[in-house]
C-alpha cells in the first residue's frame, strides 16, 4: 500500500517536470527513465531470483531492431513499440529455455554472449537490418520541444508501468516463489515451486520492459546502429544501479538509476576518458562500503513505524 | 494392517549420468508408520529420497502413492500427493523470517484457516520457533534450523514425511527433543520416512527398518528385531 502511495506523489511530480525544466532537462530525464526501466527490469531476474543477467543489452537491442523494422515496414509507431516488447518477450522465453538451467557465473556468460550474438546477425543481415550501416527511422513531424515531451512522457509511462508491476510482483505467489529461488533453489523445488517456469517467467518480465524502452529510444533517436544499442554497457549500468538503489526492493532500481545517471552527467563529462574506469570504482565501493543500497541506508536512518514492528 | 501402503516402491533404479546409484530398492510405507532406513556413506539413501521427492527422476521401477503411479512425475506433483521432503543440510531461505519459511512450505496450498491453524499447531510444537519468528533462518542454531525444516515440511500438510539425516550434525539434546516431537507427529497420523545415520536412534524411533547397502535393499524387518541382529550391530554399531 506504501509502495502504491509512494508511487503515486512521485509520478505526478515528474510529470509536471515540462513546466519548468528546458529541454536538455527533459533529455536528461528521459534518459533517467529509460534506465530506471532496464534497472528495474533487471531487478525482477538478477534481484529477486539471484540470477545475474547480462542479456538486457539484447532485449534493448531486439526491441530497437524489431520496432525499427515494422516502421520501416509501414506499422504505425506505438503499436511497433508494442510489438517490439512482445518479441523480447518471446526471445525471453525461447533463451531461458535454453540457459536458465545453468546457475551463477555460467548464466551470467551465457546471457552474456546473447546481444553479441545478435550483434553479429544483424551485421550479416544487411538487407533486413541496414547491417553495420544502421537503420534510420521515419522522422516525428513535431517541433523539437513537442518532440521532447513526448517521448519524456512515453519514458515516463513506461517506468511507471515497470514500478507498478514491480509492486504487483513482490506481493504475489511469483514474486515470493522468485525470492525463494534465489535463497535457495533446491528448497524452492522441494516446496513444489515450478522452479524452471518462474525463473523463465521472471525472465521474460525482465525481457518485455526494455524491448519497448529499446523500441521507444530507437524513435527518440531516430537512427540505431548494432554497436549502440547492443552496447555491453547498458547490460552493466542497470545492475550497478540495482546495487546502488537496493538489490531486490522496489523503488531501489529507479534510485539507482537517478544517483547514477546524475553522477555522470555532473562527474564524468570532467574524466571523459575515464569514465568507464569510474564504473568500475563505484562498483568496487558498492560491494565494499554499501552491500545492501542507498535504500538501506535511508531506510536505516529514517526508521518507519512499519519496520519497527 | 492396511491393504494399500500409503507410498510403495517398486525395484527402484536411479542414479547420476553414468553412475548406477539405486540398483534395486523396493519398500512400502503403510498409512501413520514411522520406517526408517540405515545404511552407510553412499549406500543410496539420499539418492532414494530425491527419486521420492521427484527431484531426481528413476531410470527405471515405479513409485506408487495412494494407489497413482508417479512416473514422470515433478516435485510439485509429488507434494500435491502428500509428501513432503526435509532434506539434508536443512535447506532453509536463509534471508527469510522462519514465519514466512514455515508459509512457504505451504505454497501449494489454497486453504487459508487451515494454513492458519497449522501454523499454530507448529509454534505449540516448537514454541522457540514461535518466539524467533520475526528473525531470519540463517540466525537459528542446527537443532532450530532443523525444527524449522521440519515444520516447513509439516506446513505441506503431507502424509509422508520424509526426512534425511535427522541428526546430522546436531546435539544430542537437540536430536531426542526432535526424536520426541517426531513421535508426536506420528502419533498424529503423519506417516514417516527417516533416513539416519545414527542407526541405534534411529532403529528406536522406527516400527520398521530397511537396510541400503549399495543401492540394495539387503534387509529389512521390524526395528526391534533388527536392533538385536548380531550382523547389524556389528555393521553398523561397532558392537560385537
Amino acid at each position: 500500500m506504501r509502495s502504491w502511495l509512494t508511487l503515486a506523489v512521485i509520478a505526478p511530480l515528474l510529470a509536471a517536470l515540462p513546466l519548468v525544466g528546458n529541454n536538455y532537462a527533459l533529455r536528461l530525464a528521459t534518459t533517467v527513465f529509460m534506465y530506471s526501466v532496464m534497472a528495474q527490469s533487471w531487478n525482477f531476474i538478477g534481484g529477486l531470483a539471484g540470477y545475474p543477467s547480462f542479456a538486457t543489452a539484447a532485449f534493448f537491442g531486439l526491441g530497437a531492431y524489431a520496432s525499427a523494422i515494422l516502421q520501416n515496414h509501414g506499422v504505425p509507431m506505438v503499436p511497433a513499440w508494442a510489438c517490439a516488447g512482445v518479441a523480447a518477450l518471446l526471445f525471453a522465453a525461447f533463451l531461458g529455455g535454453a540457459i536458465l538451467h545453468l546457475r551463477g557465473h555460467y548464466f551470467a556468460i551465457a546471457s552474456l554472449i546473447v546481444a553479441e550474438m545478435l550483434r553479429e546477425i544483424v551485421n550479416t543481415l544487411p538487407d533486413f537490418t541496414g547491417g553495420g550501416k544502421g537503420m534510420n527511422l521515419p522522422l516525428l513531424k513535431l517541433s523539437v520541444t513537442a518532440q521532447a515531451q513526448f517521448f519524456f512522457y512515453a519514458m515516463l509511462a513506461l517506468a511507471v508501468l515497470t514500478v507498478a508491476t514491480a509492486i504487483v510482483l513482490q506481493r504475489s505467489k511469483l514474486g515470493f516463489g522468485l525470492r525463494c529461488i534465489q535463497q535457495n533453489e533446491s528448497a524452492a523445488d522441494i516446496i513444489g515451486i515450478n522452479s524452471y517456469a518462474y525463473k523463465t517467467a521472471g525472465f521474460c518480465l525482465s525481457a518485455v520492459f526494455v524491448g519497448v524502452a529499446g523500441a521507444i529510444y530507437a524513435s527518440w533517436v531516430n537512427y540505431i546502429d548494432p554497436p549502440d544499442v547492443f552496447d555491453v554497457l547498458i547490460s552493466v549500468k542497470p545492475m550497478v544501479m540495482v546495487l546502488l538503489g537496493g538489490l531486490g526492493t522496489i523503488f531501489g532500481p529507479p534510485l539507482g538509476a537517478v544517483v547514477l545517471l546524475l553522477l555522470e552527467e555532473v562527474v564524468w563529462r570532467n574524466f571523459l576518458t575515464m569514465h568507464v574506469a569510474a564504473l568500475g570504482v563505484i562498483i568496487v565501493v558498492l560491494v565494499l562500503f554499501l552491500p545492501h543500497g542507498l535504500l538501506a541506508l535511508i531506510r536505516e536512518r529514517f526508521p518507519t513505524k512499519a519496520m519497527a514492528n | 494392517m492396511s491393504t494399500t501402503p500409503t507410498l510403495s516402491v517398486m525395484s527402484l533404479q536411479a542414479g547420476y549420468g553414468d553412475v548406477r546409484v539405486l540398483w534395486d530398492v523396493s519398500l512400502e510405507v503403510a498409512a501413520g508408520e514411522l520406517v526408517c532406513i540405515i545404511g552407510s556413506n553412499g549406500a543410496g539413501k539420499t539418492t532414494l529420497m530425491r527419486c521420492l521427492s521427484g527431484l531426481l527422476q528413476p531410470s527405471a521401477g515405479s513409485i506408487v502413492i495412494d494407489g497413482r503411479p508417479m512416473a514422470q512425475a515433478t516435485p510439485a506433483d509429488f507434494v500435491r500427493a502428500g509428501i513432503a521432503h526435509v532434506p539434508e543440510g536443512r535447506r532453509l531461505f536463509s534471508a527469510m523470517s522462519i514465519r514466512d519459511n514455515l508459509l512457504m512450505g505451504a505454497y501449494l496450498r489454497t486453504d487459508k484457516g487451515a494454513i492458519a491453524a497449522d501454523l499454530e499447531r507448529i509454534y505449540a510444537m516448537f514454541p522457540i520457533l514461535a518466539e524467533r519468528q520475526r528473525q531470519d533462518a540463517g540466525t537459528l542454531s542446527g537443532g532450530e534450523q532443523q525444527m524449522c525444516a521440519i515444520g516447513r515440511g509439516l506446513m505441506a500438510a503431507p502424509r509422508v514425511l520424509l526426512i534425511d539425516e535427522l541428526s546430522l550434525g546436531l546435539a544430542p539434546r537437540a536430536v531426542e527433543l526432535l526424536s520426541e516431537t517426531l513421535r508426536k507427529v506420528n502419533a498424529a497420523g503423519v506417516a514417516i520416512l527417516l533416513v539416519e545415520q545414527d542407526v541405534m536412534n534411529a532403529l528406536e524411533l522406527a516400527n520398521r527398518a530397511y537396510v541400503i547397502d549399495h543401492g540394495r535393499v539387503t534387509k529389512s524387518g521390524p526395528a526391534i528385531g533388527l536392533a538385536s541382529d548380531p550382523a547389524i550391530c556389528e555393521a553398523y554399531m561397532g558392537l560385537s
